[in-house]
């Protein structure tokens, strides 16, 4: 187990890439979501 | 064909009246070598080393600095619509306009550029190769930049806006700009990039007056 | 009109693209875990150690995919931005501005994750022999112009068209730049993947197309989000739009 945490002495880097893969697919999902929450809240109080 | 040289005519008269649209950009670049000079120890070697980046980017940004106006004035005074309203094809106009532009600006520069090389402490035959590749690569950057600009035109004012469109664009340029001068001056011959210096501009030249033409029109309706 | 279908004209009607684009978002979403989910379980564990690389090339089913969909991105752009000048679709007008931060953000994680892997490899995080990162650092930029461009414009549609044209020409540029940088110089390993013949084993070839289709539908699902949020936002004072709302 710790072999594979380990990744050949590759840890950082390759743990590294797939930590900045998961925080930019994280930013793709939150932000049009964030963007929706506070459009819709924008329309409905436009709206009479 | 008349309408195309009444435009470039049009052009060089005003640019013949406001003496600064062509007269800035070549004290931004003397200024620009200089500095660059001046941040180095004197007679530094890497100066020599840097030189094709210098002036390349260094004509670049002159170039630019002058450019972001190009159409602006002609839309705050109504010329523009009268471009769309004439008979002639509006790319042919606007590509009279922006060769106009390169006379008024980039010959200028590429005139300027050998001679802020021997300051750089250029030798000659590189001088000749930096003279080719300006001449090949400055219309290329005219047009580019008359393309973006002409996205922008409807803008108040763009500020950096200008630069951070046009310089991705020109990056092809920079590269065999300056890579046939460094090429001549490791004594390599530099007719591979000029060639291709030379290509990127027949392309510009065919595409990019029908782009700004329909950048124009987007921004004007 | 013979050119544009029926029901294609008809998908592009903003409330029906707003439903469709909705509809399919539960199925994108299972597809990219699936996928992403196989694709990098199969890249950490079941997929070998390169022999000269070790446990490093790893970062290659994270690299390669973003770098994919970051090159294909700025093509559909390129595609939908045509539609948009030619047929004055304003579907496609949407996905220029909506694709271009998710590409941007993929262009992002490539230049990321080709950087780690370089610091092992070449000793350095950054080398400017890579054509394929200088590349793409490039394209990066362009993203950025888009993106600004859109953000300078106060009137949406011609925003829209102006991204679009910016777009096209961003995709030709983007081609120009990939061989100018290879001519300027290159170290780079050749290309992971090739059609027939494949230079690489299949324990690592099957989670590597996985995780790049997974992450096409990933960027798929995004780029419905954004849509439905734009096309929601420009359409405020139709009815549908009320509907869609209340």
């Amino acid at each position: 187990m710790n072999d594979f945490w380990n990744m050949g002495g590759y840890a950082l880097y390759v743990w590294g890439s797939y930590g900045a893969c998961l925080a930019v697919l994280a930013w793709n999902l939150a932000s049009p979501a964030l963007a929706r929450r506070a459009l819709l809240k924008r329309l409905k109080a436009q709206q009479p | 064909m008349s309408a195309v040289g009444a435009v470039i005519a049009r052009e060089l008269k005003l640019a013949l009246r406001r003496r600064s649209e062509w007269a800035q950009p070549l004290v931004f670049y003397a200024v620009v070598a200089t500095l660059f000079a001046l941040g180095a120890a004197p007679s530094a070697p890497w100066l020599k080393v840097a030189a094709p980046s210098i002036l390349w980017v260094g004509a670049l940004l002159a170039a630019l600095l002058s450019l972001d106006r190009v159409f602006r004035g002609d839309r705050e005074d109504g010329t523009l619509e009268q471009m769309f309203l004439s008979s002639q094809a509006v790319s042919l106009l606007v590509g009279g306009k922006l060769f106009a532009q390169w006379l008024v600006i980039g010959l200028p520069l590429t005139l300027l550029a050998p001679l802020l090389a021997l300051g750089l402490g250029m030798e000659a035959q590189v001088i000749g190769v930096l003279l080719l590749s300006l001449l090949l690569g400055l219309p290329t950057l005219v047009l580019t930049a008359g393309f973006c600009s002409a996205l922008i035109v409807g803008l108040p004012r763009s500020g950096v806006l200008l630069p951070v469109l046009v310089l991705p664009l020109v990056a092809p340029s920079v590269i065999f700009g300056a890579g046939a001068v460094r090429a001549a001056q490791s004594g390599l011959p530099a007719d591979a990039p000029l060639y291709f210096l030379g290509a990127i501009l027949v392309l510009c030249a065919c595409g990019v007056p029908l782009a700004a033409a329909v950048a124009l029109k987007n921004a004007l309706d | 009109m013979k050119l544009i279908p029926h029901w294609l004209h008809r998908l592009s009607s903003p409330p029906v693209a707003y439903g469709v684009a909705g509809a399919c978002q539960p199925w994108l979403g299972l597809a990219s875990v699936v996928l992403l989910g196989y694709g990098f379980l199969g890249g950490l564990i079941l997929a070998p150690a390169d022999y000269q690389q070790g446990d490093g090339y790893r970062i290659i089913f994270v690299h390669v995919p973003a770098a994919a969909l970051s090159i294909l991105l700025i093509w559909a752009m390129a595609f939908a931005g045509v539609i948009a000048l030619v047929w004055r679709i304003k579907l496609a007008e949407v996905f220029v501005i909506c694709a271009a931060p998710v590409g941007a953000s993929l262009t992002t994680l490539t230049l990321v994750t080709g950087m780690l892997w370089g610091k092992p490899m070449w000793g350095a995080y950054w080398s400017w022999h890579d054509a394929r990162l200088v590349s793409e650092l490039v394209l990066l930029f362009m993203y950025w112009g888009v993106i600004a461009l859109n953000q300078a414009i106060a009137d949406p549609r011609a925003a829209a068209r102006a991204c679009s044209l910016l777009a096209i020409v961003g995709a030709i540029n983007a081609v120009i730049v990939k061989y100018s940088v290879a001519w300027w110089n290159t170290l780079h390993q050749g290309p992971t993947l090739k059609l027939g013949g494949s230079s690489i084993d299949s324990a690592m070839l099957w989670p590597l197309l996985a995780a790049m289709a997974g992450l096409a539908c990933f960027s798929g699902l995004v780029i419905a989000q954004r849509l439905r949020n734009e096309l929601l936002w420009r359409e405020r004072g139709n009815p549908w739009a009320r509907d869609a709302i209340a």
